[in-house]
């Protein structure tokens, strides 16, 4: 399968002498869920964006499509990389088309503007997203859940075949989040690649998704999540007892807290 | 259209005399037609009145549209060249220039450096503070403004009373009274090129408006563009001051007006503001010159139209401010 990220023992320091993290390396392949998965605070975050060059890593590289990161013009790494972030703080009343029809900067001249195909483009990603009747309304009166499909709708407008999301389901409430998984699952059944940030080791179970996670250690561990999840490891990770266990009927693995 | 017709009002109306039939006539006599005119009139329309109108459109042009993009760059709605400090700045800088008893050109660009000056430090201070909330840059816009204002007072203070305090004074009221067809001339290039330029960046302003990170993900060159539309904006501002001194609300109110009638996509947005803007300040300086007999300073009337105008825009967009 076509590579598209592949990550060589990158570090991170905010200050220079404390590293967040270091000796990460794993890579993304085209159509592959990636779950970067830890208690908050631990730099899942950050990491994320190190991948999309949002900020720049102490040590090691990024490859994109083969070719060295720290290299590439912003604007063709927007040409593969699509960035969902945790929240959006809208300061103006754009309209869902609006906004979503911005994904096509990466492949426009600065003073180019966005034509026809462009505004057709954009309609295609809402169709996509089944949220075409949100088109006209403006994107500050819309709901969490509307506002993180009108972000995917964004990436998929954007032509970027890898989506990155920051905690896609963390202001949503419990359906919400399970229609977010869902859609994530049928983008990568599209080909897309996804990296996502999340603290429950359930959602990698239900996305059936490789798991990137570093240990108490600050060892780094990522594979197939049969073989990096133990409940050893989760367990130690969030400091409370937690079982994976198959349940019958549903026919999956779950993690849960065997009480409390 | 609208702007044509209120440009052949505003021509039309004054005190020598308020017959449109008697300008329209002198309008074609110039174009070549062989009409009698009165040769007053024609002094008055083309040295008095033209000058003035094409500087009141351009100025009201200037400051919304500028307005408009402080707006969208520092995601706030509530920043106008006035609150970052950029007029201030700009009228400290025409203020010293008056002082050291320089010419037009280096009023120009004494203004313009103040007013970059001023819109530097005003987006410092959040960074400094690193506190970047909406909040943050109005009160430090305050700071700057307030400093600039004592600033502005020592020199009002220093200045010879009979001939620089009164120049310096008509600036802080604005007033195009006394504007020159060659301070027209010094303005337009500024006016063209840097308009031209915002107008072809109005869709990147959108992409900026969603902030930093944001406008990266989408592999915008962030500080490339921000740079070369701030400086745009500023120097647009500064211009205006520099010949018309400070004017209030026009920046704040015009692009807030422009919004809600378009919508807030800045590819159709930012036109109608520069639109709307010109035609407003046609308005208000044609009042200004014929309300009363004695000219009437033009921010006191941009006040009193631009404040309630606020308010009742306010009032519309309520519920989206949440």
């Amino acid at each position: 399968m076509d590579t598209l990220l592949q990550v060589k023992d990158l570090g991170f320091s905010y200050d220079g002498s404390r590293q967040i993290f270091k000796n990460i390396s794993f890579e993304v392949r085209a159509g592959e869920i990636v779950c970067l998965l830890g208690p908050n605070g631990i730099g899942k975050t950050t990491l994320l964006n190190c991948l999309a060059r949002l900020r720049e890593p102490l040590e090691g590289s990024v490859l994109l499509n083969g070719e060295e990161m720290a290299n590439l013009p912003a604007r063709n790494i927007a040409q593969t990389i699509g960035y969902v972030p945790q929240t959006l703080l809208p300061s103006f009343d754009y309209t869902v088309l609006e906004y979503v029809v911005t994904g096509n900067a990466p492949w426009l001249d600065t003073f180019e503007k966005p034509g026809p195909e462009h505004y057709q483009r954009a309609e295609e990603a809402l169709e996509q997203m089944a949220i075409s009747h949100l088109a006209q309304k403006p994107y500050t009166r819309i709901s969490t859940g509307e506002l993180q499909q009108v972000s995917i709708a964004r990436a998929i407008a954007q032509k970027a075949r890898l989506i990155l999301m920051d905690e896609p389901t963390a202001h949503l409430d419990y359906g919400n989040q399970l229609k977010v998984l869902r859609l994530i699952k049928d983008l990568s059944a599209k080909g897309y690649a996804v990296v996502l940030t999340t603290h429950n080791p359930d959602q990698v179970l239900l996305l059936d998704a490789k798991t990137a996670v570093i240990d108490q250690q600050s060892i780094f561990h990522f594979g197939a999540w049969q073989d990096v999840l133990t409940e050893e490891l989760i367990t130690a990770m969030y400091g409370v007892p937690l079982r994976l266990i198959k349940v019958e009927g549903i026919d999956r693995m779950v993690s849960v807290a065997p009480g409390l | 259209m609208l702007l044509l017709l209120g440009v052949f009002l505003s021509l039309s109306l004054g005190r020598y005399s308020n017959d449109p039939g008697k300008v329209l006539n002198v309008i074609l006599s110039k174009l070549g037609l062989n009409i009698p005119v009165d040769p007053a009139m024609i002094s008055v329309v083309f040295n008095i009145r033209l000058p003035r109108v094409l500087a009141s459109v351009m100025i009201g042009a200037m400051l919304s549209l500028s307005g408009a993009v402080y707006q969208s760059v520092f995601r706030n709605p509530l920043v106008s060249p006035d609150l970052l400090g950029v007029s201030s700045g700009a009228a400290v800088g025409a203020s010293a220039a008056i002082l050291l008893g320089a010419g037009l050109a280096t009023r120009q660009i004494f203004a313009f450096a103040g007013g970059i000056l001023a819109v530097f430090v005003t987006s410092l201070v959040p960074r400094l503070l690193r506190n970047r909330s909406n909040m943050m840059l109005v009160l430090s816009g305050i700071i700057v403004g307030g400093f600039l204002s004592s600033v502005l007072a020592i020199m009002k203070f220093v200045a010879e009373e009979q001939t620089e305090l009164a120049s310096i004074v008509y600036w802080q009221l604005g007033s195009l009274a006394s504007i020159l067809g060659r301070e027209l001339w010094a303005i337009l290039p500024v006016f063209l090129v840097c308009s031209t330029l915002l107008l072809l960046l109005s869709w990147r302003v959108n992409i900026l408006s969603f902030g930093d990170l944001e406008a990266r993900t989408l592999g915008v060159n962030v500080r490339q563009v921000r740079t070369i539309v701030i400086i745009c904006a500023s120097l647009l501002t500064a211009s205006a001051v520099s010949i018309s001194g400070t004017i209030g609300w026009v920046g704040l109110v015009i692009p807030h007006l422009s919004r809600l009638l378009s919508g807030s996509d800045n590819t159709r947005s930012m036109p109608i503001t520069l639109l709307i803007g010109a035609i407003f300040m046609l308005l208000i300086d044609t009042l200004a010159r014929t309300v009363s007999s004695v000219e009437i300073p033009l921010s006191i009337l941009t006040g009193f139209v631009g404040a309630p105008l606020y308010a009742l825009l306010l009032y519309k967009q309520r519920t989206r401010l949440e």
